[in-house]
């Protein structure tokens, strides 16, 4: 089992030029994640969570306040982050298992112990005996599957997880959200979601983090004190996932007014 | 699960004639054009005589030397130009401050004909096999670096992302993403550079005059002779060649190429 990382996120500010203005992004995020907790950042678009998660990958630096990994500051990408991406962005020249051991390609080890646990990787995602195939020959959800394997494979401290099922059907998302919870369950490892589906955001979390956007910032941190594996249709679940929604209820009017008024504008002509 | 080179091979179990019949139909109304006068035969010789042209040159060890002389200076010319254009390809689409150094002279540059280069050549290298050779090479270098400069431009955003996830040193990002990703352009031009230098090697025979023995001054030969049917049995020769290297680069293509999904007919 890999070691789980911790995460300190403290007074983070982060802010775009646009045409030499400034817009802020994310403010004041304060966010402690313990070793092993599965975070859901959940948030309508333009709140930031997909920034949020690019910083700490560290595909996005330039920030200020501090963003720790294990009491160390988070520069640049490092195999101890893994990513999973709304896409699979596997590389379509290479096979399931030559995708899968990109994860390993610069991790210390022997060429014997990164096949081996390749192999692992791919059974754990469920993919065995598609080793050999190409991306163009799999399915939406098993490219994502690769991606987690991909992810999975050097055993990172901390899985990220942007949208990662946002593009699948509604089955195939809730088999790999239960797929996800077993894997993160035996692996050990901490995990941050990134979603929109608050059912989702929910059914994973021990934690489900609610963001607002413009600027984007925390409204609200709600414990998920629910036994796993989580049952989708009790009471305390639905209750729970009602709960979260009720924050975007102000959103939601907000937008259906705004709708209203640029449908009205035809209507009136 | 099926692979695409089974569906190929499915796809190809006999060989299909119909290719065929165009080229035989023009055969049939020459034979006919000749043999019933239409034509002046001094010009338009008959398909017999071109036929048997063919078969004293089949065995004249004249005859391949100059094919094996033409091969070398086209394949040479190709190794050097196709390699040098790879090369510059690249480095124009991954550094802007190549592009914005090396960019302008080179557009501006392959905008001058390759044949008007050819009395500079002449005057500097002379007709020999040095100035074919390096005259061939320009004609592979230009498509050679415009297909993989597209190529490498076309890498894409989300997988570079991934090689900085994995944190891939230089030579990983060349070999590992870039390469790989641009490989159907570069491929693609492979094909025209074999074409273009095949042409270009023919067309430095004929100008590049220097009593050696290409196919090229097979042809010239046949011209200063008047004899048409050994003109027109060279030109048969010079364009089976280059349909063969088309053949062998599409074959090379579909098999460094079986990752992507076969082709909606």
């Amino acid at each position: 089992m890999s070691h789980a990382g911790t995460i300190d996120i403290r007074q983070l500010h982060k802010q775009y030029d646009v045409k030499g203005q400034p817009l802020k992004v994310l403010e004041d995020i304060n966010l402690s994640i313990r070793p092993g907790e599965f975070i859901s950042i959940v948030g309508s678009s333009g709140c930031g969570k997909s920034t949020l998660l690019r910083l700490i990958i560290g595909l996005e630096g330039d920030y200020q306040g501090q963003l720790l990994l294990d009491g160390q500051r988070i520069q640049g990408t490092s195999l101890d982050r893994g990513i999973v991406f709304q896409e699979h962005r596997l590389f379509p020249w290479l096979t399931v298992d030559q995708n899968v051991a990109l994860g390993l390609l610069n991790a210390p080890g022997t060429q014997a112990s990164k096949d081996k646990s390749v192999q692992e990787h791919i059974h754990l995602v469920g993919l065995k005996g598609f080793e050999k195939a190409y991306p163009y020959q799999l399915s939406g959800g098993m490219s994502q599957r690769v991606a987690i394997a991909r992810a999975l494979v050097n055993r990172p401290e901390v899985l990220l997880l942007d949208e990662p099922f946002g593009a699948l059907d509604a089955l195939t998302r809730s088999r790999l959200q239960q797929e996800l919870q077993r894997i993160w369950q035996a692996e050990g490892i901490t995990a941050i979601l990134v979603t929109h589906d608050v059912e989702e955001a929910v059914y994973l979390g021990d934690r489900v983090v609610v963001m607002q956007p413009r600027p984007g910032r925390i409204k609200r941190i709600v414990d998920v004190n629910l036994p796993r594996p989580r049952d989708r249709v009790a009471a305390d679940f639905v209750a729970l996932k009602d709960d979260v929604l009720s924050e975007f209820s102000h959103e939601i009017n907000h937008a259906t007014v705004a709708e209203r008024a640029e449908r009205a504008i035809p209507l009136a002509a | 699960m099926s692979t695409s080179s089974d569906s190929l091979q499915v796809a190809r179990k006999w060989p299909d004639w119909r290719p065929l019949a165009l080229p035989l139909a023009l055969i049939a109304l020459w034979a006919l054009a000749t043999s019933r006068g239409w034509v002046d035969t001094k010009v338009v010789v008959p398909p017999a005589q071109v036929l048997a042209t063919a078969w004293q040159e089949l065995f004249n060890p004249t005859f391949y030397q100059g094919v094996a002389l033409s091969l070398w200076r086209d394949l040479s010319g190709f190794a050097l130009g196709s390699t040098a254009g790879v090369l510059l390809g690249v480095l124009l689409g991954v550094s802007p401050l190549a592009r914005w150094m090396i960019g302008p002279t080179f557009h501006s540059l392959r905008q001058v004909s390759l044949f008007a280069w050819l009395p500079l050549l002449a005057a500097v290298a002379g007709s020999g096999d040095l100035s074919k050779i390096v005259f061939v090479a320009f004609s592979a270098f230009y498509p050679m670096v415009l297909a993989t400069l597209e190529g490498v431009q076309g890498v894409s955003a989300a997988h570079a992302e991934v090689a900085r996830v994995y944190g891939f040193s230089g030579p990983q990002r060349l070999f590992r993403l870039i390469l790989p990703s641009a490989a159907p352009q570069i491929l693609s031009g492979i094909q025209l550079a074999l074409i273009y230098a095949w042409l270009g090697t023919i067309g430095a025979e004929f100008l590049l005059y220097d009593f050696s023995n290409g196919l090229g001054q097979i042809v010239i030969k046949g011209r200063s002779a008047f004899r048409v049917d050994v003109i027109l049995f060279g030109l048969f020769v010079i364009g089976l060649i280059g349909y063969g290297f088309a053949r062998l680069t599409a074959r090379l293509e579909r098999r460094l190429l079986r990752w992507r999904p076969p082709a909606l007919h």
